[in-house]
């Protein structure tokens, strides 16, 4: 049991000495000379303003939970699809029955108005 | 750190030999690894496009694409600089990791291409806001030609000295925040 906690303790010791010796490398090889506009904050070569920590409109919240409902489904519905002919009628059953959970959740975000932009 | 190199190794005797040898590894290891900024500013950015997907196939160059400046040491300028683009542009350059080198692809970046006579909007060449390396012409320049230029600036970068890539004072001014 402990011998094979001796393998975890191995990758700990080989990941550390890898970033130590990948940092120690840049240290050593990169020519030094920050200035002002280098240091700065990279916005796709727009000077950044304002702070970062900003409120967004709870709203956004709503949409990325109704979007996950269709993200899942793109998940598990790719390597339905791909292995469908061996699974046969069994897995095409489930398959309608998670679809139809998933159907009844999105029809419960539309009649509560969820879907609306107020 | 290796900036001092140099300094250091004509001191010693025979550190010449070593100072080459050191330069020669670094500049292999360079020029097998241009990761090129990903943006493009007019029509020349589809021939990029063309150059880096599977027919002409820049990754056998060992370059590939970055989606920010501070894992880029190249930036191809590819299309029209106009001078509202001209700061980003700029700033760009100033945040990527150093050495860093510049390839102007096409006449547009190169010198202004069709709009160099009486244009009011348009760069004459990124050369006048950018310290630039190898040119290529053409309108744009065929994948071929790219390619051709990047290997341009593999020799280029062959032949460069520590000095050199460690003290890059070839900004025009100095730059502002």
């Amino acid at each position: 049991m402990l011998h094979d906690y001796a393998y975890v303790a191995a990758f700990l010791l080989v990941g550390v000495i890898f970033v130590s010796v990948a940092f120690f490398a840049g240290w050593l090889l990169r020519p030094k000379r920050p200035n002002p506009v280098k240091l700065d904050t990279y916005e796709c070569g727009e000077p950044a303003f304002g702070p970062a920590w900003v409120q967004y409109n709870v709203k956004y919240y709503i949409y990325a939970l109704v979007f996950v409902v269709f993200d899942v489904e793109t998940v598990f519905l790719y390597p339905w699809a791909v292995a469908y002919r061996q699974l046969g009628l069994y897995a095409f059953v489930e398959m309608m029955i998670f679809i139809g959970i998933l159907v009844v959740g999105l029809a419960y975000a539309w009649r509560k108005g969820f879907l609306r932009w107020v | 750190m290796i900036q001092r190199l140099p300094d250091v190794t004509c001191r010693v005797p025979g550190g010449g030999v070593f100072l080459n040898t050191v330069e020669k590894f670094l500049n292999w290891s360079r020029e097998s690894s241009l990761w090129y900024l990903t943006f493009g500013l007019a029509c020349c950015a589809i021939e990029m496009m063309a150059t880096a997907a599977s027919r002409w196939d820049m990754d056998r160059l060992g370059m590939f694409y970055r989606g920010t400046p501070r894992q880029c040491d190249l930036m191809l300028v590819t299309g029209t600089v106009t001078h509202k683009m001209a700061p980003a542009v700029k700033r760009l350059y100033e945040q990527m990791a150093e050495p860093r080198y510049v390839v102007a692809v096409g006449s547009c970046a190169t010198a202004g291409g069709p709009y160099h006579y009486n244009s009011y909007s348009v760069v004459q060449g990124v050369d006048q806001i950018i310290p630039v390396d190898v040119y290529i012409p053409g309108c744009p320049p065929r994948p071929e030609a790219l390619l051709e230029g990047c290997m341009k600036l593999r020799e280029k970068i062959k032949k460069q000295h520590l000095k050199e890539w460690a003290s890059d004072t070839r900004m025009p001014e100095e730059p502002k925040a």
